[in-house]
């Protein structure tokens, strides 16, 4: 059964074509397929060539009902919609120098210091990445960190691997940081600061535990020194992009104690620097519907669908008795637990979709601990998940892909000590402020 | 004499100053950076988990958010390597060679020293004091498994000798 974002069941699905275990078998098979062409993306295709035809599949043959398939595109809708205006913010943020002003900043603060690198590394991303969202950190951040590292003459592993860890870690804080988060944000019926106020102090843990274990794990490279960098002109601080991006925060702050939706806050931020980039040629329509992501969108909308699908014919029996009742502290320890497994035998994306319905129910504790096992656990393999990492092996293996047992390994130590933290600290969290 | 100076952020302003030390005017000086491959390759990982975002694949040419910063690290670590070799070279200030190699930094500098007559390299530890950590993993695996004879650096002036850890059993006579 399907919960909506009001937290009840809604009603079965109605007058079904095909029989039980024939739809429950479509469902399944149909969803595996999904995500192996997402895995394996066959002769390059965009995810959503392969995605939306299933979900057509789906409501075509009646393993989910048209209603219900409305039901969850609408639920769905505003979630793209918001996930489409922070793409399209961060990217324009790129455009206006924000990232490369952020490694001057880094540069300089540094001052030829590898440990103060790393420490200006970690405020960055986790800024970055809870703000403009994990991609912003993975694609456009990353590179930044290494030149500046390079700059510098400092060693760049441990500032590139704190880059790909806090694009996981540093997710937690606000509904806009992770696609996991916006899709809880909407089953969970928070409102955005009671979201962020929840999460702030697991989001706090868990980056603290992340640094003391990459201080440790990384001392040698932290330690081979650095240069200072050569007195050049700073480069120029994007000032409308940051007031923007300022706006923008205190936009969803503002939108939620009015009760609209947060999204049209990042609607308006992402159009404040569309319209500039506009004016003054930096940008053009088409770089700017690109930057939304279009494939991506129709992709998250259409395994929404696959998935409902799925739980809807079955599969919330068979894990219903996995999913821990209640929210005290042991049922949130096994929650997220169970969610890190589930995103790191797949992705975190299907297995917050799986594992929303079924904890939703039991309230916003238990959802927000699933989003602390989904967004931390895929630290623990360096692509994501098992399922992406067999298939880059399988694709590699003959060009020497990366050594997996220094990343693994960094992975052991961080993810169940980051991931405990958080959920003590969430824990505290909801008995302080209250689940609401 | 064929030397190799091993060349690594934050270490090798030593090595160079060895080489030039401790060996002749006309030794045939090989500089030898090694990018490790797991650098990029964290970047093309994280970028490969993230499901759905429709990156271009192949040939097309990537734009926006099909970026890989893998490959983008790639030519980055490329450029840096070669500015960090001329920057050794320079201080070197004799004639020499270059070379650029990506893979497993341990396994690239013990293949690359086969054949020569001397391996330069600095400590790349916990140098607050004299041993047993002295050596990182990387430092540790290449003096074990080098083929030839090797000069072994500290990257500043070493610790005094009091730094030294006590033998186990110090009731000696």
């Amino acid at each position: 059964m399907r919960r909506d974002g009001a937290g009840g069941p809604t009603a079965a699905t109605e007058g079904p074509t095909l029989n039980p275990q024939l739809a429950e078998t479509l469902s399944a098979a149909l969803l595996v397929l999904v995500l192996a062409c997402a895995v394996i993306r066959p002769f390059g295709w965009p995810e959503a060539v392969v995605a939306v035809p299933a979900a057509a599949l789906v409501i075509a043959t009646g393993a989910v009902s048209f209603d219900d398939a409305l039901a969850e595109a609408e639920r769905l809708g505003p979630v793209i919609g918001f996930l489409a205006a922070v793409l399209v913010l961060a990217q324009l943020c790129d455009d206006e120098g924000l990232f490369q002003a952020c490694g001057a900043w880094m540069a300089r603060t540094a001052a030829g210091r590898p440990r103060r690198l790393l420490a200006q590394v970690f405020l960055a991303a986790s800024a970055i990445t809870a703000v403009l969202s994990l991609d912003a950190t993975v694609v456009l951040l990353t590179p930044v960190v290494f030149a500046t590292a390079a700059r510098i003459g400092a060693r760049p592993k441990p500032h590139v691997y704190a880059c790909t860890h806090l694009s996981n870690t540093a997710s937690l804080l606000l509904p806009v940081s992770n696609l996991t988060n916006l899709l809880a944000f909407a089953a969970s019926g928070l409102t955005f600061t009671r979201f962020a106020a929840l999460m702030a102090l697991p989001w706090v843990a868990a980056i603290g535990v992340e640094y003391l274990v990459f201080r440790r794990f990384f001392a040698t490279d932290l330690d081979a020194g650095a240069q200072a960098p050569s007195e050049t002109e700073p480069p120029q601080l994007p000032l409308f992009a940051l007031v923007t991006v300022g706006c923008t925060l205190a936009g969803f702050v503002l939108t939620s104690v009015i009760g609209i939706d947060p999204a049209w806050a990042a609607l308006a931020g992402a159009l404040a620097l569309a319209v500039r980039a506009l004016i003054r040629r930096r940008t053009t329509p088409r770089a700017l519907v690109r930057a939304a992501s279009l494939p991506f969108l129709a992709f998250v909308l259409a395994l929404g669908i696959v998935v409902l699908a799925v739980v809807d014919n079955g599969l919330d029996d068979a894990l219903g008795h996995l999913i821990p009742e209640g929210t005290g502290l042991p049922a949130l320890l096994a929650l997220a637990a169970l969610a890190a497994v589930l995103a790191n035998v797949i992705n975190n994306l299907p297995a917050v979709l799986v594992l929303l319905p079924l904890t939703a129910p039991s309230g916003p504790g238990a959802v927000l601990a699933v989003l602390l096992g989904v967004n931390i656990g895929p630290n623990l393999t360096y692509a994501g998940s098992l399922a992406t990492l067999l298939w880059r092996r399988i694709v590699h293996a003959h060009d020497g892909e990366v050594e997996l047992k220094e990343f693994t390994r960094l992975g052991v130590y961080a993810v169940p000590a980051s991931l405990l933290a958080a959920v003590l600290a969430l824990w505290l969290s909801l008995t302080v402020i209250g689940g609401g | 004499m064929a030397v190799v100076v091993w060349i690594v952020e934050g270490t090798w302003h030593a090595c160079v100053d060895a080489a030039r030390a401790h060996t002749p005017a006309d030794a045939d000086v090989v500089l030898l950076h090694v990018t490790p491959a797991d650098v990029p390759g964290a970047a093309h990982g994280a970028f490969a988990g993230l499901l759905g975002r429709g990156h271009p694949s192949g040939s097309r040419p990537a734009e926006g958010w099909g970026r890989d910063p893998g490959t983008r690290l790639e030519h980055l670590a490329a450029a840096s390597a070669r500015r960090l070799l001329e920057d050794a070279a320079d201080r070197l200030g004799r004639p020499c060679a270059r070379t650029e190699r990506t893979g497993r930094v341990e396994r690239e500098v013990v293949a690359a020293a086969e054949g020569c007559d001397l391996l330069v390299l600095a400590r790349d530890g916990d140098r607050t004091h004299l041993g047993p950590h002295s050596l990182g993993p990387a430092a540790r695996f290449v003096v074990d498994h080098a083929p030839c004879p090797v000069l072994l650096v500290w990257p500043e002036a070493p610790p005094g000798l009091p730094t030294m850890p006590q033998p186990p059993d110090h009731h000696h006579t």
